[in-house]
Formats: structure tokens, C-alpha cells, sequence
């Protein structure tokens, strides 16, 4: 099942310039392991120790997974993933 | 004037001085970093008292090579010394308030927005944008109209008519999204990606937050350059909470003053307090929430600065504490009553947790507190109605003694 990854402006140095990432899977962890198969550096960008780093954040079709189920958030195929630095507002 | 890069709190890569705000290796927040090996305390000190009669007295400090001209120049605020909330409290301390709704727009949020848009021209960009809860709306909106800077405010539909309306004057763009605070935002950050513009909250935001310091070097000032042992300070991203904890350490660390950093002490509104549930909890990252309060100033369930402001607290010896709806409306009566100052809910969110502190007998006898008012109460009217009577009468002596009779009339 193909789902699109959404890739901010800060990792594209990672995926050689690209803002969108087509791979498969069905729950968010699945989703963005694939997308590391594709593009190793994104890994350590991003998580650390298994998780997400404290301010990376992922949202489904709009959602933020942390009010969903994690990384164990399921996607569907008409779903977009969204990475986000955590570092804006107020 | 020395101003060096900006460098992530994470993993402390650095970066060039330009628009941007998240770190590429690992996602962390970027902060301006400075070059202070050339000042000194006594030099800095006599222009400050020779400068402006507003923030940019303190340009040394602040993230430009020269000084920008600003119209609107917000601060120099008045620090009130609030003895009869004090003695309402049952507090033997000197308590002092730091009233921010005497700022151009009527709230704190001037002071970061006067340093964005200053960057935000320095930089060539000809539009400013931002995510606001309604008082960086009214901000950013005026101080671009007053550079003659397009704008784009976007805020949650449902905000209060008075800061709706105390925005769309200025000619701004103003946007209601159907959605919280923290979808605006998401959206603000989705949309800094594609557009040529300069949000100040978001790609303009190290330099933004940096505007916050000011308040601190202002109490300092104010208080004979000297600090105070205890702040309490309303905490919605925790930016706010964690710049001012920076100035006063970067003007001790310079010789500026001397001491004791303060004991910080965060407030947050029961209905969206991700930070003070962290705080309680022992976490070290906010578990966001989806807010639901009368404080939609300080309404944001994705704290940004969460975990700093946790550190503070905790560091300084601080707490973070939150109070309901209730406590909210009557902190804010309480303010009015004893110091004449009208303030929004974020300040009955504060005013309420330094009596949930003085409650608990954490205030010392003598303890020199600052209590940070953020923002005007015209700006929050519905929190105010049903608070009081008024006597209506017919325009006759006898109406009038009817309507009091069973007052004591004051000599």
C-alpha cells in the first residue's frame, strides 16, 4: 500500500532534495522504517534509541500520532504522513 | 552589538544568522548565541541608562549588528510594588508587578515581535506572518503596519471578539482556522515551507524569542540592577519562562548584577497544562493535550519550549502549578482590586498561582517576588461579566440613598 511521507525543508538534505516520499506500510513505525530503508541518514536525524527525538513531530492526515497510538498509528491508504520540527510557536 | 550565530540547544551545531529555526541533524530548536568578549558591565550599563526609553535600550543584548528603528518601540513598562495584594495573600514578602499590558498593542508580545519584524526587514522580507492565540495577532499585526510590512495572522476561528477585532484594524490578513492553536501552528509551519514569508514564530522565531529577554533586564533595571528572588510567569509555549530566565543569567554571568539566580515559578490554566502535568508527573517532554479554558492566550496542548521550561522550574527551584476557570477569573479581580491594574485571563492564571503559592506558605517572609502581567484585561471581557453589580437608578437624590442604604457611606 502506497502512502506519502511529507519531508521538511530541514531533512532534504537527506533525500536528495525530494518533499515527498512514496513507500508502504501500514502503521506509522512501518511507514518510516521504510522510509529509512530508502534514505539511511533520515534514521539518526529523527529518532534516537527507537523513538522519535523529543522534537520531531508526526502527524496523520493531520493528527498528531502522540493523540493517536504512537508509532502503532494506523495509515490508510488515502492517509499523508507529516514530519514537523516541534520547535515553533507561542 | 554582538551578535554571533545561531546554535542548536540539542546538539549545538551551528548555523548562519538567516531564517531558520530547527536543526538539520536533529531537529532541535536553534537560539541566538553572542560574542560578550568585548563588553563591558560598566560600558554596557551607561548605555542602557543613555539609551531609549524602551527595549532597545538594551541593543547590546539583542540579535542585530545595529540598532533597527522601530516606531512602535515597545517596554520600559511599569514594575509596580503591589503591597495591599500582598496583605490580601496574608504574605509578609515585597511583591512587585510587572504590568505588560502598558505596551503598544497591550501585551508582552510586543517586546518579541518589535525584534522579529526588525529582523524580518533586515533580512528583505517584504511580509510577516504568524500562529497566535490573539495577542501576537494584534502585535504583528500593528508592527507591520507600522513598517508598512504585508501580513498574514492566522489564529483559531473561535477566538475572542476583542482581539479579533483588535487585529483586523491594522489591515492585516487575518485568518481564522477551524481548528486549536496548535493546528494554526501546524499549518504556519507547513506553510513557512512554501512561502517567501517571515513567520515570526516559526523561521523567524530564535530571533523572536530573544525579544523576551528584555523583560527581565527591565526588573533588574528597575529593581537598582539587582534581582529578584522569586518570578512567577505564565507559561503557554514556555518561551516567555525561559528567556527571561536567560537575561538575568546572562547579565549576572556578565557583571551586570550580582546574586542568586530567581526561584522560577511557571503558571498554567488547569484546562491546558501539559507543562504543569509534566512538572507533577517527573516527565522531562509534555504529553500535549487539547485545550479547554477561558485562558486561550496561554491555550497550547504542544508546548515548544516544554522541556526547557521544566528544566527551569525545576533547576531554580521553582514548581509549576495550574488553576481552574474559577481561580482564573478570580485572580484577575484580585489584581484589579488591589493594584488598579485590569488584566486578561493569562494574568489571573498568574495572579491565581501566587495565591496557590502564598496558600501553601512557599513565599518566604521578605522575599522580593515579580509577578509577570502579560496582557490587558479589555482584551478578555467575557471573563469579567456577571463579576459585579451595577446600580441602576432614576437620576433623583432619593433613588440614589435607596440604591445604598444599607452601605456605609465612606467619609
Amino acid at each position: 500500500m502506497a502512502v506519502t511521507v511529507k519531508i521538511p525543508t530541514q531533512l532534504r538534505a537527506a533525500t536528495n532534495g525530494d518533499s515527498e516520499v512514496e513507500v508502504s506500510g501500514s502503521t506509522v513505525g512501518e511507514v518510516l522504517d521504510a522510509v529509512f530503508d530508502a534514505h539511511g541518514d533520515l534514521r539518526e536525524r529523527i529518532t534516537q534509541d527507537g523513538d522519535l527525538r523529543r522534537f520531531v513531530n508526526v502527524y496523520v492526515s493531520g493528527e498528531d500520532i502522540r493523540f493517536q497510538q504512537g508509532l502503532d498509528t494506523a495509515v490508510g491508504e488515502s492517509d499523508e504522513v507529516t514530519i514537523l520540527p516541534a520547535v515553533a510557536g507561542g | 552589538m554582538s551578535v554571533e550565530s545561531l546554535k542548536c540547544k540539542e546538539c549545538g551545531a551551528t548555523y548562519e544568522l538567516g531564517a531558520s529555526y530547527a536543526c538539520e541533524n536533529c531537529f532541535g530548536p536553534l537560539e541566538v548565541t553572542y560574542d560578550y568578549s568585548e563588553l563591558d558591565a560598566a560600558g554596557a550599563k551607561r548605555r542602557i541608562q543613555a539609551g531609549s526609553q524602551g527595549i532597545w535600550r538594551y541593543d547590546d543584548f539583542l540579535p542585530f549588528t545595529a540598532r533597527p528603528k522601530d516606531p512602535l518601540e515597545p517596554g520600559l513598562t511599569p514594575l509596580v510594588r503591589a503591597d495591599r495584594l500582598a496583605e490580601r495573600l496574608g504574605l509578609d514578602a515585597e511583591i512587585w508587578v510587572k504590568n505588560d499590558a502598558a505596551n503598544p498593542t497591550h501585551s508582552f508580545k510586543d517586546r518579541v515581535v518589535a525584534v522579529a519584524v526588525a529582523k524580518a526587514l533586515e533580512l528583505g522580507f517584504k511580509t510577516v506572518a504568524c500562529a497566535s492565540t490573539g495577542n501576537l495577532a494584534n502585535a504583528v499585526a500593528a508592527h507591520a503596519a507600522a513598517a508598512g510590512l504585508e501580513s498574514y495572522v492566522l489564529v483559531p476561528a473561535n477566538l475572542e471578539e476583542q482581539k479579533l477585532l483588535a487585529t483586523g484594524i491594522y489591515g492585516t490578513n487575518l485568518v481564522g482556522v477551524r481548528g486549536n492553536y496548535d493546528d494554526v501552528n501546524r499549518l504556519c509551519t507547513q506553510l513557512a515551507e512554501t512561502r517567501p514569508w517571515a513567520f515570526v514564530n516559526v523561521n523567524l522565531r530564535p530571533y523572536y524569542a530573544e525579544g523576551s529577554k528584555t523583560l527581565a533586564y527591565e526588573t533588574a533595571e528597575q529593581l537598582g540592577w539587582e534581582l529578584p528572588d522569586r518570578v512567577v510567569c505564565p507559561i503557554a509555549s514556555g518561551s516567555l519562562f525561559t528567556k527571561v530566565a536567560r537575561g538575568f543569567q546572562e547579565w549576572t554571568d556578565l557583571g551586570l548584577i550580582a546574586g542568586e539566580q530567581p526561584v522560577f515559578n511557571g503558571a498554567q490554566a488547569r484546562g491546558c497544562s501539559p507543562v504543569a502535568t509534566a512538572f507533577a508527573e517527573g516527565w522531562d517532554v509534555c504529553k500535549p493535550q487539547k485545550p479547554e479554558t477561558i485562558a486561550k492566550s496561554l491555550a497550547i496542548g504542544d508546548p515548544a519550549d516544554g522541556p526547557y521550561a521544566l528544566e527551569q522550574a525545576r533547576n531554580s527551584g521553582g514548581a509549576i502549578d495550574s488553576v481552574d476557570d474559577d481561580e482564573i477569573r478570580a485572580g484577575i479581580r484580585l489584581l484589579a482590586e488591589t493594584t488598579g491594574i485590569f488584566t486578561e485571563t493569562a494574568g489571573g492564571v498568574t495572579v491565581g498561582v501566587l495565591a496557590k503559592l502564598a496558600e501553601r506558605g512557599e513565599i518566604g517572609a521578605g522575599e522580593r517576588v515579580v509577578l509577570y502581567i502579560t496582557g490587558e484585561g479589555l482584551k478578555t471581557l467575557d471573563a469579567t461579566r456577571d463579576s459585579f453589580q451595577m446600580h441602576e437608578i432614576d437620576p433623583d437624590l432619593d433613588s440614589f440613598e435607596s440604591a445604598f442604604e444599607h452601605q456605609e457611606v465612606a467619609a
